[in-house]
């Protein structure tokens, strides 16, 4: 195609992209004179250049759009939301015309009578009945606006690059023209802050921006990737060298190489406003369809994001802003009856910490409905009714991230086409990202994104199993475990399932060595768990070694290997040595498999009520040779008393017990009390209340993992296990708890019962 | 360059009189005692390899990666490849090849020369001929008191497909 075409393609697009943006803003406020300027000057342009590349068709449209926005930059016509609508059609209208120019080279035929005839009417100041702009349309035809081959680089950067090269390139002479593209630099810096600080693309910027091939620096990034890892080399070199005949001149090149790194990783960074541009408008459509009012707060629009992770987050983004607009945010008058403001606010957020990228997408709607989240996921067939009865709220609201799962009732044009947030959590992790979530009925859905800073450079552990070495992306790496086979943490293994108590909580774990068959795993040794935290899903990778961190270039494998679903690439380490890169998301669904496949044997929850599979058990026989079992943690204390101690109260069997009296509950029926010496009781304690336990004996306290095998033969049983190798009934503590209320002595009742056990 | 052997391939698959005087230009290698031959316009390079690095879970016929001059390359152990006796424990020689841009290198034996070979002398696999090479055979060369037996790199590097 035509290069002048093709650039001026490119360029208007941008600028309607600005025009859709700058339009909603100034819908909302009129009266800023400036931002209708600049549209004004937006779209005077788009029918210049039309004019002047001969494209009549384009420049009739764009002509009868600029002869509205110039009454109301007199002030000759109201700004009336029908009139902006009636502005963003004519907009979208020129796209389509962009669309098929660009695909055909020249103008399409047809005819825009219509929608001129209605600008002009608009202009002349005659009524029109204007139909929404068309969303879904709108959408389809902003896409290509940033599938564009190139985007604007500061001329800054650029500056900085060649700067660093300078030096490099020996042929440049030093002259005295080298001191002054310093201050021709900085004055686009200043002019490109004052951009940032208006969070809006000023026309000057233009002048400290050139445009630049995609190709262009995903080429040069390669080369700089290839340097890095050569200066890598050469530094290795040098350390095993006994001369320091290459040191200097290589601390100079890894310098040099550092900042050249830097400078065109910064340049493949874009503004994160780039790729929230359109969703004010997308924002705007809603509420003009739905009725609703929605602000949309943007804050930190100018955090820089590398380009590629840009383009991954960009349709998430839109998704999820939808999302809270079509589903969160109420419409005005449920809101008033909720006691909110009419007004529904979003928040899009965005800041750089550690490294990382965090994006918060907040709205103050009325928050997920977790029964209906249930409803939809066991009409899916997500879950079973157990499985879902067993969830926390928060596991349940998981349920959203699933594929094939959406809880819209009502399909908009704008949301609930199937495509979910599974999606979108697909999308973020293919990046190395995490998204967590959080809801509250009434109060509104936040969602948390957590995205590495660039995709090309990341920081990786570098660690060994079976002999082999392998890169494991840090950015998913909680903390690392020594375990050791006499001292440190130890690895346990539950039938085949290995897992590591770790601070109470119990991790599941997937040995390096049996993922990949390196070998069987060798126990008596000292290992390394590598904790990760993938989504909400932690879990521990066993290794062998671990050696150190290094920054590696993530390359992606060859065709031949794909489809592992453990590799995330291969790298060159300096070196020079070839090695796979762990992939954490494939080695998560791994583990989170081997997971789940217990979990129908575990039993979550427990007596005490604790989200544990393993747990500290107290051993006991009470009313009959076999073991009983009971959780430690509900257990106050062991206490033995003397027989003779043991009162009747009304038929009960009571003792005193730190100035409290203590009813005495036996566990079976065939129960009886010792007649003479010592009365072992477990005593536990419900809400200040002791309560006693009347055992036989106390016969161990073991650590052990709980998986019922049998289901409970009478009241007051969880079931049976095997614990410590030995076939044992798991009392459930709640019941004699229960039990123990009906017949409790009531607070009021309690001085005189308690004095006249005194007495008696 | 590889528009260039891609018509080479369609001369040699058009194997009647018209492609009798194609020349076919061959890099030739010896795997198990059998000779070979590529394109040598498929060829970026042969070398020695020094540091195999593993890939575990990979295909068989995938002995590991490389690192050639700051590109990583994929080993093809052309043993596995073509079904032949495992390979001694000699180090061998690479043969990388290009492929879409991706970087192979095959792993024989040894490399003999190059050689330049008219259309004549090329006969259609024999019939006998083990399917699984036949497939990736694109003729069989004389050659003086040798055969050759020409590879077709494309269907070679497609391991997925024989699967």
């Amino acid at each position: 195609m035509d290069e002048l075409l093709n650039e001026f393609l490119t360029e208007t697009n941008e600028s309607l992209a600005t025009l859709d943006t700058e339009l909603v803003r100034f819908e909302r406020d009129s009266s800023d004179t400036r931002i209708l300027g600049n549209i004004f000057r937006l779209m005077h342009t788009i029918k210049g250049t039309c004019g002047f590349l001969g494209l009549p068709r384009l420049e009739s449209v764009a002509h009868a759009g600029e002869n509205v926005l110039g009454k109301f930059r007199d002030g000759d016509l109201p700004v009336t939301p029908d009139a902006v609508t009636l502005i963003l059609r004519c907009i979208d209208h020129i796209r389509l015309l962009l669309v098929e120019l660009g695909a055909a080279g020249r103008e399409p035929e047809g005819d825009d009578g219509p929608l001129i005839g209605e600008l002009n009417a608009m202009a002349s100041g005659e009524p029109v009945a204007v139909p929404p702009a068309d969303a879904a349309a709108a959408h389809a035809i902003a896409a290509p606006i940033f599938e564009e081959d190139g985007f604007p680089v500061a001329a800054e950067l650029l500056a900085e690059v060649a700067e660093a090269l300078g030096p490099q390139v020996a042929a440049q002479p030093v002259s005295p023209q080298r001191s002054q593209p310093q201050p021709a630099a900085e004055l686009p810096r200043q002019v490109a802050e004052a951009a940032r600080d208006n969070n809006a693309k000023e026309p000057d910027q233009a002048a400290s921006s050139i445009r630049v091939n995609v190709d262009v620096i995903e080429n040069l990034m390669t080369l700089i990737s290839e340097i890095v890892l050569t200066r890598n080399q050469l530094m290795q070199i040098q350390r095993n060298l006994k001369s320091d005949a290459f040191k200097v001149p290589l601390q100079r090149l890894s310098h040099i190489t550092s900042e050249l790194q830097d400078g065109v990783t910064r340049m493949r960074m874009q503004p994160i406003g780039n790729a929230w541009a359109k969703l004010p408008r997308i924002v705007r459509d809603l509420c003009v369809e739905s009725g609703k009012k929605i602000d949309l707060v943007q804050r930190g629009a100018d955090t820089e994001l590398d380009r590629q992770v840009l383009e991954m987050i960009k349709d998430p983004l839109t998704h999820m802003v939808r999302n809270s607009a079509d589903h969160g945010v109420e419409d005005p008058v449920t809101r008033r009856d909720a006691g909110k403001p009419e007004t529904g606010t979003i928040l899009l957020e965005a800041c750089h910490e550690g490294g990382h990228i965090f994006i918060r997408i907040a709205d103050d709607g009325r928050g997920l409905d977790a029964d209906r989240i249930r409803q939809k996921a066991l009409a899916n067939g997500l879950a079973t009714e157990a499985e879902i009865a067993a969830m926390s709220e928060k596991q349940v609201l998981q349920f959203i991230f699933q594929p094939g799962f959406s809880t819209a009732e009502k399909v908009t044009s704008v949301s609930g086409r199937g495509v979910g947030m599974d999606v979108v959590r697909t999308n973020i992790e293919r990046i190395g990202g995490a998204i967590e979530m959080d809801s509250r009925p009434g109060e509104g859905t936040t969602f948390l994104i957590k995205i590495p800073l660039t995709l090309a450079i990341v920081s990786a552990l570098i660690l060994e199993a079976g002999g082999e070495r392998f890169a494991l992306p840090q950015i998913n790496v909680v903390e690392l475990v020594r375990a050791g086979s006499r001292s440190g943490a130890r690895i346990e293994t539950i039938r085949d399932a290995a897992v590591l108590r770790l601070r109470e909580r119990l991790l599941p774990l997937v040995s390096l060595r049996t993922v990949l068959e390196l070998g069987p795993d060798e126990v008596d040794r000292d290992r390394f768990v590598l904790v990760m935290e993938v989504g909400a899903f932690k879990f521990g990778i066993i290794v062998d070694r671990v050696f150190d961190a290094e920054e590696i270039v993530v390359k992606p494998v060859a065709p031949i290997l794909r489809g592992n679903p453990f590799y995330a690439g291969n790298t060159i380490l300096g070196d020079g040595s070839v090695i796979m890169i762990l992939d954490p998301g494939g080695l998560s669904a791994l583990a989170g498999q081997a997971h789940s496949n217990n979990d129908g044997l575990q039993v979550a929850g427990s007596v005490a009520g604790r989200d544990e599979s393993e747990a500290s058990l107290l051993l006991f026989r009470a009313g009959g040779p076999e073991l009983k079992a009971v959780m430690l943690d509900a257990i106050l204390r062991i206490e033995e008393i003397d027989a003779g101690a043991i009162e009747q109260v009304g038929g009960r069997h009571v003792v005193q017990y730190r100035q409290k009296l203590m009813p005495l509950m036996m566990v079976n029926g065939d129960q009886r009390l010792v007649e003479t010496g010592r009365q072992p009781l477990l005593v536990f304690c419900d809400n200040g209340q002791p309560l006693g336990l009347v055992v036989d004996e106390v016969v161990d306290i073991v650590q052990n993992h709980i998986s019922l095998e049998l289901a409970p033969r009478q009241d007051g049983l969880l079931g049976s296990a095997i614990v410590a190798g030995k076939a044992t009934d798991l009392v459930d503590i709640r019941h004699y708890i229960e039990y123990g209320r009906d017949n409790w002595i009531r607070d009021e009742e309690r001085p005189r019962l308690a004095a006249g056990g005194r007495h008696g | 360059m590889v528009g260039v052997s891609n018509g080479q391939q369609r001369g040699i698959a058009g194997a009647g009189p018209e492609g009798a005087d194609i020349q076919h230009v061959f890099a030739t290698f010896h795997v198990a005692g059998q000779l070979f031959g590529v394109p040598v316009t498929r060829v970026q390079d042969i070398l020695t390899p020094n540091v195999i690095a593993r890939v575990p879970l990979g295909p068989a016929e995938v002995r590991g990666l490389i690192n050639q001059r700051g590109r990583i390359v994929t080993v093809i152990d052309m043993h596995v490849r073509l079904a032949l006796a495992c390979a001694e424990s000699g180090r061998g020689v690479c043969v990388t090849v290009d492929s879409d841009g991706e970087l192979y290198t095959l792993l024989v034996d040894s490399v003999g020369d190059v050689v330049d070979l008219p259309g004549s002398a090329r006969e259609a696999p024999p019939p006998t001929l083990d399917p699984s090479w036949a497939d990736l055979s694109d003729g069989v060369f004389r050659m003086g008191d040798e055969l050759l037996v020409a590879l077709d790199v494309t269907r070679l590097l497609d391991i997925r497909r024989k699967n």
